[in-house]
């Protein structure tokens, strides 16, 4: 268990690194709470079961992940619930870490990854991140020069606007802790992530990339960029990357 | 008359003054231009890098739906997946064309090829003798790639200058087009530091080239992020390895997204960091490091020979 202890405090301190408005802002009493919570972990002898948090939640009040995200982590695209299924577990962790601290707002959310532990966001995370999810209803893939294709594969440089997969990989499969997978993804999730950073309703992200990103793009750019990401079949990457 | 000179004087001062702001808050080429001001003239020297002044090449939409424009697209096609299009000739390197020629060698300050298309023919010293667009694509193989140079008439080479040439279409013949290369960043005002560049480094470089400069793939196993060092990365020969023009590049581009965003100290202590690990070999090796620098790499802007930590560089990665 005292893995699992290392291993927070270094994601702790690469985000530090990397993000330091959010380092400034982390309230001291969090850390102090996460810390012994970690301890608290390192007397437990088993990583809690993600399997049974994803079905039942836990005691203390997290929801079933299922209700929302699906059988198999495959969310409920019409309804903005996102894909787990097959994410970067670093990322799904950080995403947990961030709604419980509130850089991460979202009213379902935040009560539930409250509710977690250190453990229990872990072994959450890693369980999503193993899963394929159901078989892709991708429909078939925009042509090149749809104007959601043009910007999710050449982006808008003489806007200073970056391709998505020069970060999110080719085909949006995603790429480390950081890039999270959007092949696949509902469109309506993609679509609200985008208007959040720019309404500031989410941390900006490592070296602030995705606000700015997002702020370049027009309500029809986000919309054509997440329906042509939404159309492509979801990877199936390894359960944990390189970190 | 005297008043009259007054109230010219006077207007003067506050047109120029007017000039002076408009460039410092806007500094739009097109605002900027010949003012009069009373008997004098104010001259104001348009902004080369704002993109009205750059040169705009043709749309991919435009393409000509012919054998002319397959061969284009393949070219565009080698430069954006140049592993997957050009296997044979790329090294072990993670690099694409376009991770240093940004926009798939389309973006200003960011070594575009419509700019190098009408450069040559040109005497280039690092190999004195005039080099023809195509000699100049071998080396980009040879050095950036690690790879080896496709020969003359390779249709590699020919889909590769095809895609230049379209691209510089209704550009002149000038070596000198605004926005060729990488931007000279003035001399910063603290000599050039590595551990100054390795900050700069870990802040704003390595959530996405690694902290051990490796580069990352994504989830599918395809390169994304490219090697800055290391046996993947651009070997000893490379136009990169020069301190000079990576902090050019860094400085216009870097991180994706946030070009200028670094310092002019930034970007040189970071191209220093950079260039201060071993990478592979310069294949024009002359048997020992020390007469291949002094053939090759005689430059206080080339670490290749240098001692950095206690490491000679240019013996190369396995």
């Amino acid at each position: 268990m005292s893995t699992i202890t290392t291993q927070d405090g270094t994601q702790i301190s690469n985000k530090d690194s990397f993000n330091g408005e959010m380092t400034a802002t982390r309230p001291g009493p969090v850390f102090v709470a996460s810390l012994s919570l970690a301890l608290a972990a390192m007397t437990s002898l088993a990583l809690a079961d993600g399997a049974a948090i994803s079905l039942n939640g836990n005691t203390r009040g997290a929801l079933a992940c299922t209700t929302c995200h699906g059988a198999q982590g495959e969310g409920i695209p019409a309804s903005g619930f996102p894909r787990l299924a097959g994410l970067d577990a670093g990322y799904l962790r950080t995403q947990l870490d961030d709604f419980a601290l509130g850089r991460r707002a979202n009213a379902i959310m935040t009560p539930i990854a409250s509710a977690l532990n250190d453990d229990e966001r872990e072994a959450v995370a890693r369980y999503y991140a193993g899963l394929r999810g159901s078989a892709s209803m991708a429909t078939p893939v925009p042509e090149r020069h749809s104007p959601g294709a043009r910007l999710a594969n050449r982006g808008r440089w003489p806007q200073g606007l970056p391709a998505c997969i020069q970060c999110h990989g080719a085909m949006g499969a995603g790429v480390g802790a950081s890039f999270p997978a959007l092949a696949g993804q509902s469109a309506i999730y993609l679509e609200n992530q985008l208007h959040a950073w720019q309404q500031g309703m989410r941390a900006p992200g490592p070296l602030g990339l995705m606000k700015r990103v997002a702020d370049k793009l027009s309500a029809a750019d986000i919309k054509a960029v997440a329906t042509y990401f939404s159309a492509l079949p979801p990877s199936h990457p390894t359960p944990r990357s390189k970190p | 008359m005297k008043p009259m000179v007054a109230v010219g004087l006077a207007g003067g001062i506050i047109a120029a003054a007017a000039v002076v702001i408009v460039l410092m808050t806007q500094g739009d080429p097109d605002t900027a231009g010949a003012v009069k001001t009373g008997n004098s003239e104010v001259v104001a020297t348009p902004v080369s890098n704002e993109p009205a002044s750059l040169f705009q090449p043709p749309s991919e939409q435009d393409l000509p739906d012919d054998e002319f424009g397959r061969i284009v697209k393949l070219g565009r096609d080698i430069f954006e997946q140049t592993q997957r299009y050009a296997g044979p000739y790329v090294g072990k390197t993670n690099l694409r064309c376009a991770s240093c020629h940004l926009d798939a060698g389309r973006l200003a300050h960011s070594s575009p090829l419509w700019a190098a298309y009408v450069s040559y023919p040109a005497y280039r010293s690092k190999n004195k003798h005039v080099n023809t667009f195509p000699e100049r694509l071998q080396g980009c193989f040879a050095y950036s790639m690690n790879g080896k140079a496709p020969p003359l008439g390779d249709p590699v080479l020919v889909a590769l200058e095809s895609y230049s040439y379209w691209l510089a279409s209704g550009a002149p013949v000038n070596s000198n087009m605004p926005g060729r290369g990488y931007p000279a960043v003035p001399k910063p005002p603290l000599p050039r530091d590595f551990e100054r560049g390795q900050r700069v480094y870990e802040q704003h470089c390595a959530l996405c080239h690694g902290t051990d400069g490796a580069g990352q793939q994504d989830a599918n196993g395809q390169p994304a992020f490219p090697a800055l060092w290391g046996e993947k990365s651009f070997n000893w020969g490379a136009g990169m390895g020069n301190i000079k023009n990576a902090a050019g590049f860094i400085k216009a581009n870097m991180p994706l997204g946030l070009g200028g965003s670094l310092s002019d100290q930034q970007a040189w202590d970071v191209a220093t960091f950079m260039n201060s690990h071993e990478r592979p070999q310069d294949p024009r090796f002359k048997g020992s490091i020390a007469a291949t620098r002094a053939q090759y790499h005689d430059s206080s802007d080339v670490m290749y020979g240098q001692t950095v930590n206690g490491q000679l560089l240019g013996q190369g990665t396995p």
